[in-house]
């Protein structure tokens, strides 16, 4: 993980960081739960064939201004400016979990700036049966077990960067956690299943098979919901963060849809 | 100084083995341990309890607010205040209070305390607390993110509902009201003292020093561990330029008095351990959601005494052992004397004007926390009343009507029937 270039947006006023790398047809990636503390290998393969730019998303590290976000028409306004301030119209969009559910709501509400969809693991959806699993009200320790298939991975994901105090990192990482919450508390229904109908792009549906935050079977109800041509890959052995914990077999689905 | 007798209003009946079988006290308290039939019970005994404190003389008697609390079946504390308002004629009522964020609109809080200010002729002290996490965000589900700028906002509104005296809009971020009319609005001009049960974080202490309201630290760890808290208020009023009056500070202990140690030591052992044992097994779960703390109390390292107690539920196999219970000052037991002493030290040591005591606390009966508020009435309280009397003007107490314009309620209506 090497040779990425950053800038900076500004949202709201509050600047946004800008990560980017590689050449190619321009893909626009919209982070999980925790965010983007450190490129990760998931993105270091998109860029072997795209260029991939990666913001932060508001109060995720690397960009503040969160706190200015009181509702999701207030989110997706950000996220609006995100996209065209980085000069993506018109750009493919992978989002995951938290980033997912802004994706769609992107593809949905403005549908001339996203070129193809991919979704991995988007909240938004609530089936009471399979309600997702409460992100915030777990016991100190047992969130990297629920997130990935292998603890370890979410774990080094999160550590704090070389030269950051672990005490300042740890507001670092509480703040996206906080971001998370201030856009989705108390995981429910966001209404998306409402707008899902105006994604008219091709969309490819990612859900890890061993997803304990959101059950794989809400893949089925987005993908019935979307009007556009949707796939679906299911990866087996993987984790609500699929991309983080399965970068190569994730990779691999997302390159060939966006082939 | 002043007295404040203080209820939490515990659920009295969880089983022995609740640490054990049960997650938590809170939020997801198990349903089934509720039995109405004993709560009928447990409230008429508690407004008992809380009434014989006004008769004993106590400055006033505090109630507060929690949701889903094995420890605290007060949801709506203004439904008890206002039973008390009828039944009590000179003492202070305390709603300690009202976690401002959770009522929408907001001005609900406006007009209901000013109810309780009308019906006891302007004896209401408002308490606004933040409320903990797992009353505002847990089981109330409010968003932590968002719950202190709704607080904050929320308190602009009641301030005003209350002092402005024509019919007006509010247009906030979170609040958004064309027409804003409290009916009634308080008889205190031009409002109820306002006091702050808060955490410890600095913010709280300047918000307080700002607005002049009255800090509450609620200890459920007695003065030693409430020691730490109250230097940094008093530390934080000098730096802020304010005097050290002891009325600008409340602090809540938890009370056991009998003839003598000896006998105290006996009575409320019990309790004591019901309370900290399994009133405060909370599930570290609901403790701590983000956002919640402000990042300032974060770089501070301010951890909130319900996390603390969470902490300690997750490393220890049972609840604080009496000895822990003594030791560490959580309750304070004995003699008249010896109970007047240590509160004399505690009230200038912390420098509380103040003192909030629970004499009910854990699983104790009513005729103990009668007995034990009968004690401290009649032979601890004379010790302590003439702490800071001459020193100092308490600005934050309630101006109640004079007595000729308060209204006198009738006896019960079946003797006044007859």
């Amino acid at each position: 993980m090497s040779g990425f270039a950053e800038r900076s947006v500004a949202v709201n006023g509050a600047p946004c960081r800008v990560w980017e790398k590689g050449r190619g047809s321009p893909v626009f990636y919209l982070a999980g739960f925790g965010g983007l503390p450190r490129w990760t290998p998931f993105l270091d393969r998109l860029a072997e064939r795209h260029r991939v730019v990666a913001p932060s998303l508001p109060g995720f590290p690397g960009a503040t201004g969160h706190d200015r976000l009181d509702t999701l028409f207030d989110w997706v306004a950000a996220v609006l400016d995100l996209v065209e301030g980085a000069g993506l119209a018109g750009a493919d969009l992978v989002g995951a979990s938290v980033g997912g559910t802004l994706a769609a709501e992107i593809a949905a509400l403005s549908p001339a700036l996203v070129r193809r969809l991919v979704l991995i693991a988007p909240f938004g959806l609530y089936d009471k049966k399979a309600p997702p699993a409460d992100l915030w009200a777990q016991k100190p320790g047992t969130l990297p077990s629920l997130l990935c298939v292998e603890p370890k991975t979410y774990t080094d994901h999160m550590a704090p960067p070389e030269g950051t105090s672990a005490e300042e990192w740890s507001i670092v990482t509480t703040r996206a956690s906080e971001a998370a919450a201030r856009l989705l508390w108390p995981l429910a229904d966001t209404r998306l299943e409402r707008r899902l109908h105006r994604i008219r792009c091709a969309t490819l549906i990612v859900w890890g098979a061993a997803d304990k935050v959101l059950s794989p079977s809400y893949a089925e109800r987005f993908a019935k919901g979307i009007a556009g041509k949707t796939s679906m890959a299911l990866i087996p052995a993987t984790g609500h963060l699929a991309d983080l914990d399965q970068p190569a077999r994730v990779a691999e689905a997302v390159l060939s849809a966006l082939s | 100084m002043k007295l404040l007798w203080f209820h939490l209003m515990p659920y009295t009946e969880l089983p022995d083995d609740f640490r054990e079988r049960h997650n938590s006290v809170w939020v997801d308290i198990d349903s089934g341990l509720l039995d109405p039939t004993v709560a009928h019970r447990l409230y008429n005994e508690f407004m008992d309890e809380l009434e014989y404190a006004a008769a004993l003389g106590f400055d006033a008697i505090c109630v507060n607010e929690h949701h889903a609390n094995g420890y605290g079946l007060m949801p709506s504390p203004n439904l008890i205040a206002a039973a008390l308002a009828r039944r009590t004629s000179d003492a202070a009522i305390c709603v300690l209070g009202n976690s401002l964020a959770l009522y929408n609109p907001p001005t609900r809080v406006a007009e209901e305390m000013a109810m309780i200010d009308c019906i006891s002729g302007g004896r209401l002290i408002a308490g606004f607390p933040v409320g903990t996490p797992m009353d505002t965000c847990f089981a109330y589900g409010q968003n932590p993110s968002m719950l202190r700028a709704r607080y904050i906002e929320a308190h602009d509104l009641v301030l005003e509902a209350w002092t402005r005296r024509e019919t007006f809009a509010f247009n906030g971020r979170f609040n958004q009201l064309r027409y804003v009319n409290t009916w009634p609005h308080p008889v205190q001009k031009p409002r109820p003292p306002i006091w702050i049960p808060g955490g410890g974080s600095v913010e709280t202490w300047q918000w307080c020093a700002a607005m002049d309201y009255v800090y509450c630290y609620l200890s459920y760890f007695g003065y030693k561990a409430g020691r730490e808290t109250m230097m940094g208020f008093w530390r934080e009023m000098e730096r802020l330029g304010k005097d050290r009056n002891p009325y600008r500070a409340g602090f809540l202990q938890f009370v056991g008095v009998a003839q003598t140690r000896e006998e105290a030591m006996k009575l409320y052992k019990e309790p004591a351990e019901y309370f900290y044992g399994r009133c405060l097994h909370v599930d570290s779960r609901y403790v701590n959601p983000p956002g919640y703390n402000s990042e300032a109390t974060q770089r501070a390292r301010i951890t909130s005494q319900v996390a603390l107690a969470s902490q300690r539920a997750a490393t220890m196999s049972g609840g604080a052992t009496w000895d822990e219970i003594l030791a560490k000052g959580f309750v304070i037991i004995g003699s008249p004397d010896e109970v007047a002493a240590q509160l004399r030290e505690v009230a200038t040591d912390l420098n509380v004007g103040h003192l909030m005591v629970l004499q009910q606390f854990g699983n104790m009966s009513r005729d103990l926390a009668n007995h034990n508020t009968r004690l401290f009435a009649e032979q601890v309280m004379p010790q302590l009343r003439d702490l800071f009397k001459q020193e100092w003007e308490d600005r934050w107490w309630p101006k109640p009507l004079p007595k000729p314009a308060r209204a006198v309620p009738q006896a019960p209506a079946r003797e006044a029937a007859e």
